[in-house]
């Protein structure tokens, strides 16, 4: 039930957004220059009110890659989940750390790991990873460190 | 002034042991087989070596109590290894020291780097001077004592400022000021605290300080003033030694270890000696001037009581007040979590220094007053 | 010149605080920027201990990832493992034994005042006090020992395995775990008299470190940290999993903002975990510790999420999965990353020995948060 009202107010703000089926939460997919109106409308739409980004994350698809935004409501517990399909060869979106300050320590997580580049973030620079390791990220399929990685 | 008034009866003795006998005789021995500069220099010699003899036993008998304090309160057994009962576990330490590389770092200034931990060292020596270790046995009974401990113990500042500078070390900067300025504040509340004393006593003499405590400790006979002056005495001898609650200067979880973070070996020996030193020294001013030096406890005409009192020897009465308040000022540190440095300079500028400084004036008009006993 | 010196421009000073210090309590590096004592700014270094669990996972069968987790936040081991056995059991509609679950309740209670004895401990250790981390490691000893004798392990231990758990507890469990609440019952007040009540702590911890509800959930702060502030974050509460729903305890909420309610959050909740277990300590049904399920296991094809609440707030597990025996990618959305986003804001214009004090309060595990 709280999906289908979920997804009926949704519809009504953006009615292009498509939504994926047999999911446990309510799946949004939508375009990258979507996803920062979508956010503002998400965060500060009051009968919405997704005001705390649980997990933000990212997954290699080898074609392509998905941006995984799981959303939380802490007024109305409910919980969707968009994901933003990105370009392999050139990840670029624009950042949420304005909407969500969490965002800005995930982001650059995502950033170093899958090399997404998220426009107008505020410091995109390496956070775990060594110096020297830009342009290599290791959590993408196609990454191999042959000294360091054992394959079972 | 009021000790002078009362009538000095003489402690019965029967000494069995006595330090200031052996001293006497010492004396009368060098004096009949030489000349007197000769004997002069022998004894200067013989205190020379009596005190860093004293430096070295005091220093391994302190860190070996503070272990083992330390061990109690935290509900463990302390050291228990090395020798009987764990009584050798500081020596083994202080050979593990002597061996170990004192490394210098490559940026730092290292003239005044090798310098600090000396004049950290020196200082310590220096407030040996007018210590009164028992019934007139003293190295240098002059009659500013009072005067000398609290210009002198200013002094440790330096040594550590110095580390703190030539250690080209961010940590050790920031250490070494903090520790600047909690040592300068609570100079100002220790001095008066033992002013308030000096009030009382009419003299700046330890040893004239003590006479005066004959007929019962000023911590007794000095009603609230002296009472105040001596809880203040000891938070601001505590701060002043950088014990903890305020060991601000070596924070271990703020600064890794504040001045002394980049010594190693024998020089970061010294400092950590050092320390115990000072605080051995400052309990024993505190011992002197607030409990009655060595003055045995007596308690108003229980005459039986007090004979047997008067049978221990006043090097133990002396030892034993000190450790006691080097016990305390351990219990504090085991105990209590550390204050930050903006409420420490608070508690000092803004609590103890007002208080302290109306507790003289009440300690001044009860001296006029005479309403101690 | 300047940058050598580690000065800035403006002329303050930066300082390295790890990766080697005593008051991170692992190998975190944060660069502060300091102005005298003042905090003007706080950055986060990791990676240290980063040790790419997530890669780790992708060719790890189902049956083997969860051994990994224990290694993650390895003071709520057991919470972690629970996390992996549940998104399995979910994916793959799993039926687990009623005595599974409350023995997983109860060995997740256990770990969690564990976790929170080793805070309490360090906590006051940062803020200068040494002694009162014997005194909870002398009752965290006992949960080891409870711990060490079920499953064999005491720190990072595996215990709680997909479709219920690795072996049945051992024949003391119940006789050794009373014993253990008896024990914590004649200490909690010591605690109290010893830390709570004094002075010098408490002038410590009020007032230093205020993170407001709003900023708590803008930065996703999770698990006492964010309950500290008022927000009502309590996974077990919210979206209960296993058998929560039927227990009899509260929500620990503070609303002081500062590190004292956060503090204060961890000590009331200690409570409310010995509450749930004297529940069911003596209410474990009989039967099958475990449910049939086959040697190899596979995930259907999709994705999977779910959320437990560990001592330091909300662990999600977030499986991808293609239909084999390995998730295709996995993501631990960790709580001490996102608790830790938040020190910067928290520690500007305090006092040098305020972030112990804050870094306390949030609770950091260093490998929870690098993974």
């Amino acid at each position: 039930m709280q999906i289908e009202e979920l997804k009926i107010k949704i519809t009504a703000l953006f009615p292009t957004v498509v939504f994926a089926e047999g999911t446990q939460w309510l799946t949004l997919n939508i375009e990258p220059t979507e996803w920062l109106p979508l956010a503002k409308q998400l965060r500060n739409e009051d009968a919405l009110y997704f005001d705390f980004l649980s997990c933000l994350t990212c997954v290699d698809w080898k074609t392509h890659l998905t941006m995984v935004y799981h959303l939380d409501s802490t007024k109305y517990r409910h919980t969707i989940v968009v994901k933003v399909k990105l370009d392999a060869a050139k990840p670029e979106i624009e950042t949420v750390s304005t909407i969500w300050k969490t965002a800005e320590s995930h982001e650059r997580e995502v950033y170093e790991m899958f090399g997404v580049n998220f426009l107008n973030h505020p410091d995109l620079r390496l956070m775990i990873l060594p110096d020297g390791w830009e342009g290599k990220n290791p959590l993408r399929k196609d990454f191999e460190d042959p000294i360091n990685m054992i394959r079972l | 002034m009021k000790w002078q008034c009362a009538d000095k009866k003489k402690i019965k003795t029967v000494w069995n042991f006595s330090l200031s006998k052996i001293a006497g005789d010492v004396d009368q021995w060098l004096h009949q087989t030489f000349n007197p500069t000769w004997a002069l220099v022998a004894e200067m010699v013989i205190v020379g070596v009596g005190v860093i003899g004293l430096f070295a036993a005091l220093g391994l008998v302190l860190v070996l109590m503070e272990r083992r304090v330390a061990a109690w309160i935290q509900i463990r057994l302390g050291p228990n290894r090395v020798g009987p009962k764990g009584l050798l576990q500081s020596l083994a330490d202080t050979v593990k020291l002597l061996v170990k590389e004192g490394m210098t770092p490559g940026g730092a200034d290292k003239f005044l780097f090798n310098l600090a931990p000396f004049i950290a060292m020196i200082v310590a020596m220096l407030l040996m001077a007018p210590i009164v270790f028992a019934k007139d046995f003293v190295i240098w009974d002059m009659n500013i004592g009072v005067l000398y401990v609290s210009a002198i113990s200013s002094l440790s500042v330096i040594g550590i400022l110095m580390a703190g500078w030539a250690s080209n070390n961010k940590y050790s900067l920031m250490g070494a000021m903090r520790s600047g300025a909690q040592i300068v504040s609570y100079e100002l509340s220790a001095g008066l605290s033992v002013l308030t004393i000096v009030i009382l006593t009419g003299s700046l003499n330890l040893t004239d300080i003590i006479n005066s405590q004959q007929n019962g400790w000023w911590i007794f006979k000095g009603h609230i003033p002296v009472i105040i002056a001596f809880v203040i005495f000891i938070i601001a001898v505590t701060a002043e030694t950088n014990r903890a609650p305020f060991d601000l200067a070596e924070a271990e979880s703020e600064l890794t270890a504040g001045f002394h973070t980049e010594y190693s070996g024998m020089k970061f020996a010294l400092f950590f000696l050092a320390e115990y030193i000072n605080v051995f020294i400052v309990c024993a001013i505190g011992a002197t001037i607030f409990l009655g030096g060595w003055m045995p406890f007596h308690i108003g005409n229980w005459n039986s009581f007090n004979h047997v009192m008067d049978y221990i020897p006043s090097s133990i009465w002396f030892f034993g007040k000190t450790f006691f308040l080097i016990f305390v000022i351990m219990w504090f540190r085991w105990t209590f979590p550390r204050l930050r440095i903006d409420q420490l300079l608070n508690l000092e500028w803004k609590y103890l220094l007002p208080i302290s400084m109306f507790n003289i004036l009440l300690a001044t008009a009860m001296a006029i007053l005479g309403w101690h006993f | 010149m300047v940058e050598e010196l580690g000065i800035t421009t403006e002329g303050d000073l930066q300082i390295n605080v790890g990766p080697q210090h005593p008051a991170t309590h692992g190998v975190l590096h944060l660069i502060l920027t300091l102005n005298g004592e003042t905090i003007k700014k706080v950055e986060p270094h990791l990676g240290y201990i980063h040790r790419s669990i997530e890669k780790m996972c992708e060719s790890l069968t189902y049956r083997q990832f969860s051994y990994v987790t224990s290694r993650m936040d390895y003071l709520s081991s057991h919470i972690n493992n629970n996390a992996c056995a549940l998104v399995v059991e979910k994916a793959m509609q799993i039926e687990v034994p009623e005595r599974a679950k409350v023995i997983r309740v109860l060995v997740d209670e256990l770990t969690r005042i564990a976790s929170h004895e080793l805070w309490w401990g360090a906590m006051a250790m940062d803020l200068g006090a040494f002694t009162p981390f014997f005194h909870a490691f002398r009752e965290r000893e006992s949960i080891n020992d409870i711990m060490e004798e079920t499953c064999g392990a005491r720190l990072t231990m595996n215990y709680i395995v997909p479709g219920g758990l690795m072996q049945d507890i051992h024949p003391d469990f119940q006789k050794r775990v009373k014993h253990f609440i008896q024990l914590y019952k004649s200490k909690i007040d010591e605690y109290n008299e010893m830390v709570t009540g004094n002075i010098i702590f408490q002038n410590r911890m009020k007032g230093v470190g205020i993170l407001s509800a709003e900023d708590a959930i803008s930065y996703g702060v999770t698990g006492p940290a964010a309950r500290g502030s008022g927000v009502s974050c309590d996974v077990r509460k919210m979206y209960p999993y296993e058998i929560y729903d039927k227990l009899d305890f509260n929500e620990v909420l503070e609303t002081g903002c500062d590190s004292f309610a956060r503090y204060m959050v961890r000590i009331r909740e200690m409570n409310e975990s010995v509450k749930i277990i004297e529940q069911l300590i003596d209410n474990i049904p009989e039967g099958d510790y475990q449910a049939k399920t086959k040697a190899v296991l596979k995930l259907p094809k999709g994705e999977f999420y779910q959320r437990v609440e560990t001592a330091r707030g909300e662990l999600g597990v977030y499986i991808v999965s293609e239909g084999g025996t390995t998730p295709y990618r996995i993501k631990f959305r960790s709580p001490g990353f996102s608790n830790l986003s938040a020190l910067d804001h928290m520690a500007r214009g305090s006092k040098l020995g305020d972030l112990v004090a804050m870094m306390g309060t949030l609770d950091l595990v260093i490998p929870d948060i690098d993974r």
